[in-house]
Parts: C-alpha cells; structure tokens; sequence
C-alpha cells in the first residue's frame, strides 16, 4: 500500500460527491457560499423594494418579517461562514506544507451537510411564499427571540432548529478539523510564530466555533422542548425567563460575530504585506490581539441586550468589556497601516479590497464603540443605526475580505489571472454602492427609525430611497463578481499565472505551481 | 498485523460522508415532522414524521458502522500513522470539549435561574414589580416546587437511588482504569473482565436512571411541565443519560475489538477515545449529582 497516493484524481460526480480533497471540498465550499450570498442577497433586494417608499407596496408585513429573518440566517450560516471555511479548507494546508486536512472524510461531511440544511430553511421560504396556506417561514428576525420563536413561532420554526442543528454539526465538524490540521499538520521547521496569520487566525475562530456551536444547539433544543414539550426555560409563568434566552443565544451570537471577522484579519494580513512588500508589521502583537479579542468575546455577551433591564452592575461591565475590544482591534488597524507605511505599495485588486477593508471596517468598528456605549445604546438599540454598524463590519468588511481574498488566490487556484477589467469594474461598482447602501442607515438610524418594520415615517423617505438604490446597483455589481468567476473557473479564460503570481507574495502556497495540483506537498517541504 | 505507514493516509474517496449527510437530513426532516404530528402544535397531521425519522436514524446506523469499518480495516491493514493517530486523538479531545460547551449551556440556564431569575420572580431587585403585580404568592426557593402560576411538584433528593447511582458510576470509571491499565500491559483477560464489569455497571446506571424517571412522574409528580425545575432536570439528567448509552455503545464496540484481539499493540486510539469519553460522561455527573440533585 506503500503507493496508495500515487493514485490519479477522481473525475465526473465522484470527484464532487465523494471528495477527500481539501481544494475540491474548498472549491465546493467557495460556491456553495457564493450560492447562498446571492439568495440571501435576492432576499435583501425584497427588503429594500419594500422600503424604497414609504407605506406598503409589494409584500405583506408578515412575508416582510420572514425576509429579514431569512437574510439574517441565510447570510451568516450560509454565506459568510462557509465561505471562510473553503478559504480555510484550500489555503490551511497550501500554507501550513500539509498534504490535505487533518481528517479528509470528515471534511467533506461537514460540507455535505450544508447543502441538506439550508435546503430546509430555504424550502420553508419557497413554500412561504409559492404556496398559499403554507404557514410563514422563520419570522421571528435572524436572533429568534423567546417568545416570538417559542409561543408564537409558526410551525417551520422546528424545521429550522433542525436545520441550525444541521449547520452546527457541521461547523463543530469543520472546526475539529481545522484545529487539528494546524496542531498536527504543520510542515517540519513551520513552528506556531511562523504560521501564515490567515492560519493562526483560522485556529483561534475553530476555537471560537467548538466553544460555542454547541451552545447554540442549547438554545435551539430548549426552544423545541418549551414549544412541544411544556418545558419553561423561556416562561416566566414556569419560573424560567424570556430574557434567559437571550444570555444563552448572546453567549452565542458574540463570539459568532468574531468567528466571521477573525479569518477576514487573517486574509487582509496575508495581502496587505505583499503588495507594501513588506513583511507585517508587529507579526506576534497581531497574534495576540486575535487571542485577546476571541477571549474578550466571551464576556461582552450582554451588549446586545442593554435595554432588556438588567442590573447596574451587569450592564457597567459589560460595557467596559465591551470598550476594551476596541484595544486589540485597535492594534490591528494600525498595524496593517504600519505596514503600508513607507512601503513600495501597488494597488492591485486585492490590494484594492484590503484597504477599503481596513477603512470601512473601522467605520463599522467606531460605530460598535458608540454602541457599546451603554446609556447611548439606550437610544441606538433596534434602530437603523445598529443595522449600519453590523453591514459596515459584515458586508464592507468580512465579505470584502473575501472579495480581497478571491483576487489574491483566484490565480493560484485557477492558474489563470483573474479578468482584471471586470475586476476593477466590480470592485469600484461595490465600493460605491456599498457606502450609497449603509451609510445612510446611520443617519435614519441616529433619527430613530426601527430595524425590521415594513414600513416607516415619512421623514425617512428620501434617505431610503437612496439607500434601495444603492443595494440594488450593490446586488448588480456582484454579477460582475460572477462572470470574472465563470471566466477563470469554466472557462480559463485570462493571462497565464506564474507560480509565485505576485511579485512580492510570501509564503509556501507561493511555491506550488498555479494552478495547484491536486495533490500538493505529499512529502512535506522543510520551513528554514 | 501490517507494518505502519509514515505517510499520512489520505483515502481516495468515500461515499460514507454524502451518505451520512442524507441521513441527518432525513432525521431533521422526519424529526420535525415527527415532533409536530406526536404532539399536536402546528398543525401537522399524519405519520409520516415518525416512518421518516426512523428510517433516518436506521440509515446513520448504516451508515457509521460502514464509515467505521472502513477505518477499522484501514488501522489493521497499517495505514494509520502515528501523525493520524495523533489527528484522531486530537479530533477526540476537541469533540469532547464541544460536548462539554453543550452541557455548559444547560448548567448556566440552570444558575441562571437559580441565581438570578427565580430571587427576580419572587421580588428582589429588578423583579419587584414583577413580583408585586403578576405573582405576588410566589416564593423564590430553589428547587422551584411551586411555579409562579402555581403548578407544584416535589424535588428529586439526592441520597437515596442517586447516591447509589453515582456511586455506581464512578465505580465504573475505577474498573474502567484497571481495564485501561491492563489493556496497555497487553494482558486481554484482565481488559475484559473490567471493561465487561464497566459496562455491567454502565447498563446498571441506565436502568437506574429510567426507574428513577417513572419514579419522578409517577409519585413526585416531577414532569417536563412542571416549571424551571423539571424542566431542567429532565434535560440535564437526559442528555447526559443519552450520554451515557452512547458511551456504553462506544465502550461494547471496542470490547469486542479486544474480543478480536485488537488494541493489544499499542494500537488502541478507539478504546482510548472510548475510554477518554466515559471519563467525561462520568465528570458530567459529579457536576450534575451535586448541583442538580444535592444543592
């Protein structure tokens, strides 16, 4: 069996269905998540039909509810998770001179999955909407707040906790095997501090992912038990308490929100340092705010729930906690502008998406520090403003790290460069029309308009008509992103890419050839 | 035995993965629909829910034990490395930690509502008003035997069966470690006169743990509705009994593995794994034992 490496690539459904590979599982992840953001993204499109004028014109307000519910889910669990994931899965091993994942079968379970479960969330939407009588599909926003989930959940409600606990079988999956590749996978002489930050990032979200997946399966199997099962975690009447699901989803739903911004610093480290041609600046103190935020996210929870009238003490501290995030943040900001600082800087596509990264996520993270803010949230909770801040920081921020990310590695994946033309149409397209789209939202927001109503005072008006404008030319401008796609994937299609693709890139995914073979460092290389 | 590999073993594919995917999913679905139409919210009628889900868990079964056997062969036929048995060890110990973030979230509902919901119902601080205006009779004392809206059980105590159980429990853990012991000494005899006493006393506790259950509904009138404490003693004491059965399962397994003279070279990562996860249902209890049942 000496040999049994040696064998050729799997081809035709097998290849997809059966893979053991990490790039192919990758490869599937990457789509997968494409698919779903622009689902999630036609979802948005009926939010911002509603809400380009003022009164109702094109759905009803319950269908209005299950697409910001729908949205919030489809575009977390389906979008900008799984896409980190197939990041994690084609550039771990690339990076780290492993020959695959840690644990290959386990992988393409936990991908296998995906497809099944947000095949249930997505049919209770389509059954929704396609077919009268059908009851409502989750309508209860993407938090499911006891008891609108509970008491007053409709009856898809318990197909979707089936599919959150789907979706976190395979995250904890996925994490194990992430967690596991870098511990045991690591090429001799890549010791810990030489890690890619991308890795090292990606190894302290697995973590994130194991501690608190499982807590949200909690969550979810309470909710099932107090709506079938007379249990009374979430009711006051049994001596439980609406507010404790709060604590229990929030404890969740925190870290969660590293969890999908921790593996974009990691992207943006790995490319602002090859097109400044500089190594990162303050590699190790990068390292330990990465540490330092995914343990702050334990203890900050209660930030989203100021207003539910907790004690004194509880709320000062969770707003301090909250406050010093902003430090380690903070260290990462100015390190990738340190690191720009006096280099030879070209602005290459990805090097485009990076730093509009670092900019508009800083916009998203001053606006989280007037919101942890506790006597301000008072004012801000539930309004427009909120939804401003968690677009800046989720939209011009983990999934334009994706965008940065695709143009960097595009190349290496495909062995074509990417259509640079389109490219640059796309990435000034959105850059645009994502600011016309969310920055409006703090203004309204400042001005007390509600998140998650259909409807809204008149005053709003020509604020929201902008802001549909600009999510509609946002959803457009992602077409583009589509057919550079089609072009390098299908059609191979572009300039051919050298191996090392970027004259100052760094790195051992760098001296594979592109495209990388379907089987890479089976003897793993030596790291001085 | 087959000589070991130093290359790490990455199989060529493998249909276990989309399979076992289609069986969650078929469990998800049937689930559902089982949950909905056995208990009449949703408006769910029919039966379809329970065939579903039943031939989603005999699929996953399926499904397991192929993926296992396959893995099985792969170890004996020596193409496990001692980086993949570090791998496999690794993925254990990281998917233990998950189960116990899972548990986390029931024992912080729990002192949660200990702590701080059940002093807010019966009026202190925040909950005066609360107190005052819905439930002014109820009074906050832990284990909550009376609701606010008035539905009454008794509390299960702690020294009777749960004290036997417990120590049932953790006596199998102690065979378990000479079993262990024994295994690494090569000595076969011995490994299966304890791990065959461990899983003795394991069915034990299980069968324990169901008369306690009948015990509960039927003269405590401690249910699942019976307010914060039964609920969260049902699903405390519940998950951690599924716990347990899956546990026994895994530790059945790999004592007919030794049966067949495996795991006696050294090669042994299943029956450690198994080993490891019965230590953890084990802690699980202690914790569970002295809040749930004794404090």
């Amino acid at each position: 069996m000496a040999d049994h490496h040696e064998h050729h690539a799997p081809t035709g459904w097998r290849r997809w269905l059966l893979s053991t590979n990490h790039k192919d599982i990758g490869s599937l992840y990457l789509w997968f998540s494409f698919a779903m953001f622009l689902v999630g993204g036609l979802l948005a499109m009926v939010i911002r039909a509603e809400l380009m004028y003022p009164g109702m014109q094109v759905v009803d307000p319950d269908f209005f509810n299950q697409m910001t519910t729908t949205h919030g889910l489809i575009m977390v669990f389906g979008a900008v998770m799984p896409a980190f994931v197939g990041l994690a899965n084609w550039m771990i091993p690339l990076m780290i001179g492993a020959p695959d994942m840690a644990l290959p079968r386990m992988n393409n379970w936990s991908f296998w999955i995906l497809p099944f479960a947000f095949a249930i969330l997505i049919g209770s939407v389509l059954m929704s909407a396609f077919g009268p009588g059908n009851p409502p599909a989750p309508n209860f926003g993407w938090t499911f707040y006891a008891p609108l989930s509970t008491t007053y959940g409709p009856a898809s409600t318990d197909f979707f906790i089936l599919s959150v606990h789907l979706m976190g079988i395979s995250s904890i999956m996925g994490a194990i095997n992430v967690i596991v590749t870098v511990m045991n996978m690591r090429a001799p002489g890549m010791t810990m501090m030489k890690m890619p930050l991308f890795v090292w990032t990606w190894l302290i979200t697995a973590f994130l992912l194991i501690a608190v997946m499982p807590v949200l399966a909690g969550a979810v199997t309470m909710m099932l038990t107090d709506r079938h099962f007379g249990t009374s975690f979430f009711d006051a009447a049994g001596g439980g308490d609406p507010v404790l699901f709060q604590h229990i989803f929030w404890f969740f739903g925190h870290p969660e929100v590293y969890i999908m911004i921790l593996p974009a610093f990691g992207v943006v480290s790995a490319i602002i340092p090859t097109f400044a041609r500089k190594p990162l600046f303050g590699y190790a103190s990068m390292v330990y705010a990465t540490a330092s935020i995914a343990l702050l996210s334990f203890v900050v929870w209660a930030h989203h729930m100021f207003t539910v009238g907790m004690p004194l003490a509880g709320m000062l501290f969770f707003m301090y906690m909250t406050m010093l995030i902003s430090v380690p943040t903070g260290v990462k900001v100015f390190n990738w502008v340190a690191t720009m600082w006096r280099g030879s800087l070209t602005f290459e596509l990805p090097m485009k998406w990076a730093i509009a990264f670092v900019i508009l996520f800083t916009i998203g993270g001053l606006s989280g520090l007037m919101l942890s803010i506790t006597p301000v949230d008072f004012q801000y909770h539930d309004s427009y403003f909120v939804v401003a801040h968690f677009h800046y920081v989720l939209v011009s921020g983990a999934v334009f790290s994706m965008f940065a990310a695709v143009y960097y590695w595009l190349p290496k994946w495909t062995g074509v460069m990417y259509d640079k033309f389109w490219g640059e149409v796309h990435f000034w397209s959105s850059l645009i029309s994502v600011n016309l789209l969310f920055f409006p939202m703090h203004f309204v927001g400042l001005a007390g308009m509600p998140r998650r109503y259909a409807d809204y005072a008149l005053q709003f008006a020509d604020y929201n008509w902008w802001i549909t404008i600009g999510a509609f030319w946002f959803g457009i401008s992602q077409l583009f992103l589509l057919w550079v796609l089609i072009k390098a994937c299908f059609l191979k299609k572009g300039e051919k890419a050298t191996d090392e693709v970027w004259e100052g890139a760094d790195g051992l995914e760098w001296t594979v050839p592109s495209p990388a073979p379907f089987h890479t460092f089976d003897t793993p290389p030596v790291v001085k | 035995m087959a000589e070991k590999t130093t290359q790490y073993y990455v199989p060529e594919s493998s249909p276990w993965p989309l399979l076992a995917s289609v069986g969650l999913f078929l469990i998800a679905i049937g689930g559902a629909n089982f949950i909905q139409q056995s208990t009449g919210v949703g408006g769910n009628e029919g039966s379809m829910g329970g065939i579903v889900l039943t031939i989603g868990v005999l699929w996953i079964i399926g499904c397991l034990f192929g993926w296992w056997r396959d893995t099985i062969k792969e170890s004996i036929g020596g193409l496990h490395s001692d980086q993949l048995d570090r791998s496999y060890r690794q993925g254990m110990l990281w998917f233990i930690f998950s189960e116990v973030m899972f548990f986390g979230a029931f024992f912080g509902a729990m002192f949660y509502a200990r702590w701080l919901i059940v002093p807010w119902l019966g009026g202190e601080g925040i909950g005066a008003m609360t107190h005052e205006l819905l439930w002014p009779d109820f009074q906050a004392i832990w284990p909550v035997t009376t609701t606010p809206d008035g539905r009454t059980t008794q509390a299960m105590g702690a020294w009777g069966l749960p004290m036997i159980n417990t120590a049932i429990l953790l006596t199998s853990s102690v065979t378990l470690s000479i079993a262990h012991h024994a295994l690494l000494a090569g000595d076969r005899s011995k490994t299966l006169i304890f791990q065959g006493a461990t899983i003795i006393l394991a069915l034990i506790f299980t069968g324990v743990q169901g008369y306690e259950y009948v015990h509960a509904y039927r003269d405590l009138g401690l249910t699942l509705d019976a307010g914060i404490y039964g609920s969260l003693f049902f699903l405390m004491t519940g998950f951690h009994g599924i716990h347990v059965i899956i546990g026994s399962i895994f530790l059945i397994v790999t004592f007919f593995r030794v049966v067949k003279h495996h795991h006696l070279d050294g090669n042994n990562f299943a029956w450690e794994a198994a080993a490891w996860y019965w230590h953890f249902v084990d802690v699980v209890w202690l914790f569970l034992f002295i809040t749930v049942y004794w404090l």
